[in-house]
This record gives C-alpha cells, sequence and structure tokens, in this order.
C-alpha cells in the first residue's frame, strides 16, 4: 500500500511538474530544438530545475541500501554504450522533434490533448510492441562482447 | 517570456521532486518510457499496480490544477502521418535506448550516468537536426 501511495506522489508530482513547466506545449519543446527558428531556452530551466532534487536525492541514496518501503535501492549505472543506445536515442529524438512529445507529457496531456494526442499514443504503445522484437534484432546482429 | 522560464523551473523542480520521491520512496528511477513500456510488452506486469497507479497520477494532477491555471493548449500538430510516425519512432526509440527524456535525462544525468549522458546528446542533437530537416529544409512541420 505505502508503494502504491509513493508512485502515486511521485507520478502526481511529475505530472503537475509537465503541466506547470509547459512541457505538455509541444511548440515549447519544438521551440528549444529549433535551433534556427524562434529559439525557446524553456526546456533548459526544466531540466535544470529537475536536476537539483533529484541530484541530492542521488547523494541521499549513496547512504542507504534500501528505499523507504524496503525495496533495493537501483545498481550502479552501467557504462556500456551500444550500439542500442545510440540508436533508440537518435530515433527517440527524431520523433520527439516532429511532434514535441515525448513519454512522460504524452500521459500528462491525456485529458486535454485531444485526437491527435490519441494518434501519437496509439503509435508509441504500437512501437514499445514491436521493440523487443527489434532488440532482440540488434543484439543478434552485434553479440554483446 | 521570461516568466515561462521562472514557470520552467518550478515545474521542473517538481519533476525532479518526484523523481526523487520515487527513488528514496520505492528504490525505482522514475521513467517514463520505462514505466509505460513494462505495461505494454508485459516485461514489468508483475510491478504493474504501481505503474499504473504513477501514470494515474501523471494524468490527474494536469486536470487538478487546470482550472488555476493559464490557458492550456498543446498545439500539437494535425498531420496525422506525421503523429503516427513519431509516435513509432518514441516508442521504439526509447524501448531500444532503455530510456527517454526523464530516465535518461532527469534521473541518469543527475547522477552523472555516461549512458544517460551520451543518450541526452543523442536525442537533443537528433531531434534538433530532425526540425531543422523537416521545418526549415523540407517544410513537413
Amino acid at each position: 500500500m505505502a508503494r502504491l501511495l509513493i508512485a502515486f506522489l511521485a507520478g502526481g508530482l511529475f505530472g503537475a511538474g509537465l503541466f506547470i513547466s509547459g512541457m505538455t506545449d509541444t511548440t515549447k519543446v519544438q521551440g528549444w530544438l529549433d535551433v534556427f527558428g524562434a529559439w525557446d531556452p524553456t526546456l533548459a530551466f526544466v531540466m535544470g530545475g529537475a536536476m537539483i532534487p533529484m541530484a541530492i536525492a542521488w547523494m541521499i541514496r549513496r547512504r542507504r541500501t534500501i528505499s523507504l518501503t524496503g525495496l533495493p535501492m537501483p545498481p550502479a549505472p552501467s557504462k556500456e554504450i551500444d550500439g542500442k543506445l545510440i540508436l533508440g536515442s537518435v530515433m527517440f529524438g527524431i520523433g520527439w522533434g516532429l511532434v514535441g512529445l515525448c513519454p512522460g507529457p504524452s500521459i500528462a496531456s491525456l485529458s486535454y490533448g485531444g485526437p491527435g494526442l490519441y494518434a501519437f499514443l496509439a503509435a508509441m504503445i504500437g512501437g514499445m510492441l514491436i521493440a523487443p522484437m527489434l532488440r532482440a534484432r540488434l543484439d543478434r546482429a552485434v553479440p554483446a562482447a | 517570456m521570461p516568466i515561462d522560464w521562472i514557470w520552467g523551473l518550478i515545474g521542473g523542480m517538481l519533476i525532479g521532486t518526484g523523481g526523487a520521491v520515487y527513488l528514496l520512496g520505492n528504490g525505482r528511477i522514475m521513467g517514463a518510457s520505462g514505466i509505460i513500456g513494462g505495461l505494454v510488452d508485459g516485461s514489468g506486469w508483475s510491478t504493474a499496480a504501481e505503474r499504473i497507479i504513477f501514470l494515474i497520477g501523471v494524468a490527474l494532477l494536469p486536470v487538478l490544477l487546470m482550472p488555476f491555471y493559464r490557458a492550456v493548449d498543446t498545439h500539437i500538430t494535425d498531420n496525422y502521418a506525421v503523429l503516427v510516425a513519431a509516435g513509432l519512432l518514441v516508442g521504439i526509440g526509447t524501448r531500444i535506448a532503455n530510456g527517454c527524456t526523464s530516465g535518461h535525462g532527469v534521473c541518469g544525468m543527475s547522477r552523472l550516468s555516461i549512458r544517460g549522458i551520451v543518450a541526452t546528446c543523442c536525442y537533443i542533437l537528433a531531434g534538433g537536426l530532425g526540425v531543422v530537416l523537416f521545418r526549415h529544409i523540407l517544410g513537413v512541420i
């Protein structure tokens, strides 16, 4: 129960932050990416603002091995830079720029995004369904060292 | 415009606080694509309740805040070919790269994860080049 409450609180803060910061407005995201147009620096402030509490949380994490609800803390991050990380991030970036939506804001704007958002979401879910297959293929093409 | 930056900063701090709560409370990394993707492909069904409750929180808070906030408009394109192409790219890309703006960007970079930093550089660069190509050269968005 405590875990569900924490999940709801974390999700609520995330949704409220995405909404207040204007990140569900696709013009603000595209404005940040569009350095040759009317450049909009808002996204940098959002990222910067988010880094502050998160960096503090990682510092606290160093002194704890389990979370408040008893679940283990995530392990140290992998250092492996592989083709999947690069290819996936490039694909994501192009999609992100095309419409100005990433997964978080697509959920935050669920109540006011309209039919365009639903089309995007349906395609995103479809993409997530076929991704495991592509991932397996990439693993076969480039065997892990 | 400056007022937008202030809202951006405040909203960003709320996003980071959400990530901090999820990490310290449940020991989890707050990555939207991972939370959604695990539900979609079945890999996260053992923690489905937590994921669904998280997503309900994400979708619900904007509804609660709406009456107190300035006009809301997503300005989303009505070009369905673009919407579907972008959705597919975002869905496939974030799952192959194992993260998006929240997981790799907010959570990864704040702990100086090299994967998070490389991923963020890649998607911002690709997004920027994409906007130049599709908006300024091809004129489709």
